[in-house]
C-alpha cells in the first residue's frame, strides 16, 4: 500500500515537473511591435426636440429640431521596445440638423443659412501608457466645422497610478479656438447678406475655450469605486449667437449680447458599486458655478441588470437644476439700461428630468453569430425641461473587435 | 453674509470628513481580485453610447464639464 502511494506521488510529481519544465520562462502576453488593431465603436443617434422659446425669434415660438448623428472611431495600438504601450484612436463624426428655428433667421428665404446643415468633426489621439511606471501620457487634435461654425482643438493629458495600483490621478487641459460666422438676424442686416454686407460671405469673430481638468479616482474594495473631478473653464470671445434676438419692453429689437468672458467651475464625483453578481449601480453628481450666475446640480442614477452573462438592461434617471444666468430675461422684459441681455431659454431657471432605459448584448461568439461585432447596445432617454421643452434621443453602440 | 459663510464651512467640512472616512476604508485590491471592478459597465466615466447625449444636454442647459465630455467646440447654435 505504502509502495502505491509513494508510486502515484512520484508519477504526479513526475508529471507536475514536467510540465513546469515545458511551460516557458516567460509567461508574458505576447505583445505586437506592429500596429495592430484594438476596436472599433459605431455610434449613431436620432435627437428630436419641440419647445415655444427659440431664442432665435426672442424667446417666443418654436424650438423644433431634429438631428441625426453617427461617429466611428478606430483604435489601434503597438508596443515599442521599452514595453509602453502607444494607442491611436481616430474619430470622425457627423451631424445632419434640421432646425425650425434657424430657419427664422431669414425668414423671407425658401431655405435660409442654417434652417439644416451637417457638422464634421474628426480628431486623432495618441497615448502612451507605462505599466511598469503605472503613467500614461497623451495628446490629442480635433477640428469642426459646420456652415456657420468651425473650431479647431487641441489637449494633452497625463495620469499616475498609486504604487499599490488602487488609485490614479490624472491632469488634462484642452484648448478650442472657434469661429463663428456673424450671421445676423435679415431686418437688422446692415447693407447686404451678413454681418460684413456680403451674401454668404460673412464676418467671422473668435471664441476660444480653455480648460483644466484635474480628476482622482481610487478603488475602495473589489466591488466599489469612485472618482473625484474638478475642472476649471475659461472663455473668451463672442459668446452669444448673432441671430439671437431680443425684444425689449420697449418694443424694440436688439441681437443677444453677452459678456466676453466666462469662467465655469464644475466639480464632479463618480461611484460605481457591483451589488452581487447581477447588478451594477453607477452614480453620478455635479455641482457647477460660473460667473454669469449659472448655478445649478446635476444627479444620475442608471443601474445594469445582468440577465445573464452576456446580456443586461440599463434603466437610467438624471435629475438637472439650474439658476437662471445673471442676463436672462423672457421676451419683451429687458430694458435699455441694461448692457447685457439675452432671452436664450438655455440660461433661464429650470429642472430637468432625463429617464429612459437600455440593452446590452456582448455574447462570447459574437452578436448575430458575427465573431468581430463584439458587443451592440442601444439606449432611449425622454427628456423634460420645466419650461416646456420636451426632447427624446434613441442611440446606438456597436463595438467591433 | 455671515451665515453663508459658515454654511460654506460646515459643508466643507462634511466633505472632507466624509472623503476621509471613505479612503480611509479602502483595501489594496490585486490584480486578480478586479473581476468585478474591471467589467465593462463599470467605467468610471461616460460610456460611448452617452456621447449624443452629452452633447445635446450640453447645448440645452447651462452647465457643461466634469463629466468628460467636450467643454468647447462646435456650435450647437440651434
Amino acid at each position: 500500500m505504502k509502495r502505491i502511494c509513494l508510486s502515484v506521488v512520484g508519477i504526479f510529481l513526475t508529471l507536475f515537473a514536467s510540465f513546469a519544465q515545458s511551460s516557458p520562462k516567460d509567461t508574458t502576453v505576447y505583445k505586437s511591435r506592429k500596429l495592430s488593431f484594438e476596436e472599433a465603436n459605431l455610434v449613431t443617434s436620432y435627437y428630436r426636440q419641440d419647445g415655444n422659446n427659440s431664442a432665435v425669434t426672442g424667446g417666443i415660438g418654436t424650438e423644433k429640431l431634429t438631428d441625426f448623428s453617427g461617429a466611428i472611431d478606430v483604435k489601434l495600438n503597438k508596443w515599442d521596445r521599452k514595453d509602453r504601450k502607444h494607442i491611436f484612436d481616430f474619430e470622425l463624426g457627423i451631424d445632419h440638423y434640421t432646425s425650425a428655428s434657424s430657419d427664422k433667421v431669414d425668414p423671407n428665404t425658401i431655405s435660409s443659412a442654417s434652417h439644416a446643415d451637417t457638422r464634421l468633426y474628426p480628431s486623432a489621439n495618441w497615448s502612451m501608457e507605462n505599466a511598469k511606471k503605472g503613467t500614461t501620457v497623451g495628446a490629442g487634435l480635433s477640428f469642426s466645422t459646420e456652415f456657420d461654425y468651425q473650431s479647431i482643438g487641441a489637449n494633452v493629458n497625463f495620469s499616475k497610478k498609486t504604487n499599490n495600483k488602487n488609485g490614479e490621478f490624472t491632469a488634462k487641459a484642452q484648448v478650442y479656438l472657434d469661429q463663428v460666422s456673424l450671421i445676423y438676424p435679415i431686418e437688422l442686416r446692415t447693407g447686404g447678406g451678413g454681418g460684413g454686407g456680403r451674401e454668404n460671405n460673412y464676418d467671422k469673430t473668435a471664441r476660444n475655450s480653455f480648460s483644466g481638468t484635474l480628476s482622482y479616482s481610487q478603488i475602495i474594495n473589489q466591488r466599489l469605486q469612485l472618482m473625484f473631478i474638478a475642472e476649471l473653464i475659461k472663455q473668451q470671445g463672442y459668446l452669444g449667437l448673432p441671430f439671437h434676438r431680443v425684444y425689449f419692453a420697449d418694443n424694440s429689437e436688439h441681437i443677444e449680447n453677452l459678456p466676453d468672458n466666462r469662467m465655469k467651475i464644475p466639480l464632479g464625483f463618480r461611484a460605481n458599486y457591483f451589488v452581487g453578481d447581477k447588478v451594477i449601480l453607477r452614480s453620478f453628481y455635479r455641482y457647477y458655478h460660473d460667473d454669469w450666475g449659472v448655478s445649478a446640480h446635476t444627479v444620475q442614477l442608471e443601474t445594469s441588470i445582468k440577465i445573464n452573462p452576456f446580456f443586461s438592461f440599463t434603466p437610467f434617471y438624471r435629475y438637472y437644476t439650474q439658476q437662471a444666468a445673471d442676463y436672462f430675461a423672457p421676451y419683451k422684459t429687458h430694458t435699455s439700461v441694461e448692457q447685457f441681455y439675452t432671452s436664450n431659454y438655455d440660461l433661464s431657471a429650470f429642472n430637468t428630468n432625463f429617464y429612459g432605459a437600455g440593452f446590452r448584448i456582448a455574447p462570447p461568439k459574437g452578436v448575430f453569430g458575427m465573431q468581430h461585432l463584439n458587443m451592440l447596445e442601444v439606449r432611449y432617454g425622454h427628456y423634460t425641461r420645466t419650461n416646456g421643452m420636451k426632447s427624446d434621443i434613441v442611440s446606438l453602440n456597436l463595438k467591433f473587435k | 453674509m455671515k451665515s453663508k459663510k459658515s454654511q460654506a464651512v460646515r459643508r466643507m467640512t462634511f466633505v472632507a470628513v466624509s472623503s476621509v472616512l471613505v479612503l480611509g476604508s479602502c483595501s489594496t485590491v490585486k490584480e486578480y481580485q478586479k473581476n468585478k471592478l474591471n467589467d465593462g459597465e463599470m467605467t468610471l466615466g461616460a460610456r460611448k453610447i452617452e456621447k449624443t447625449e452629452m452633447s445635446f444636454q450640453t447645448y440645452r442647459e447651462g452647465a457643461s464639464g466634469a463629466n468628460g465630455g467636450k467643454t468647447g467646440g462646435g456650435c450647437g447654435c440651434n
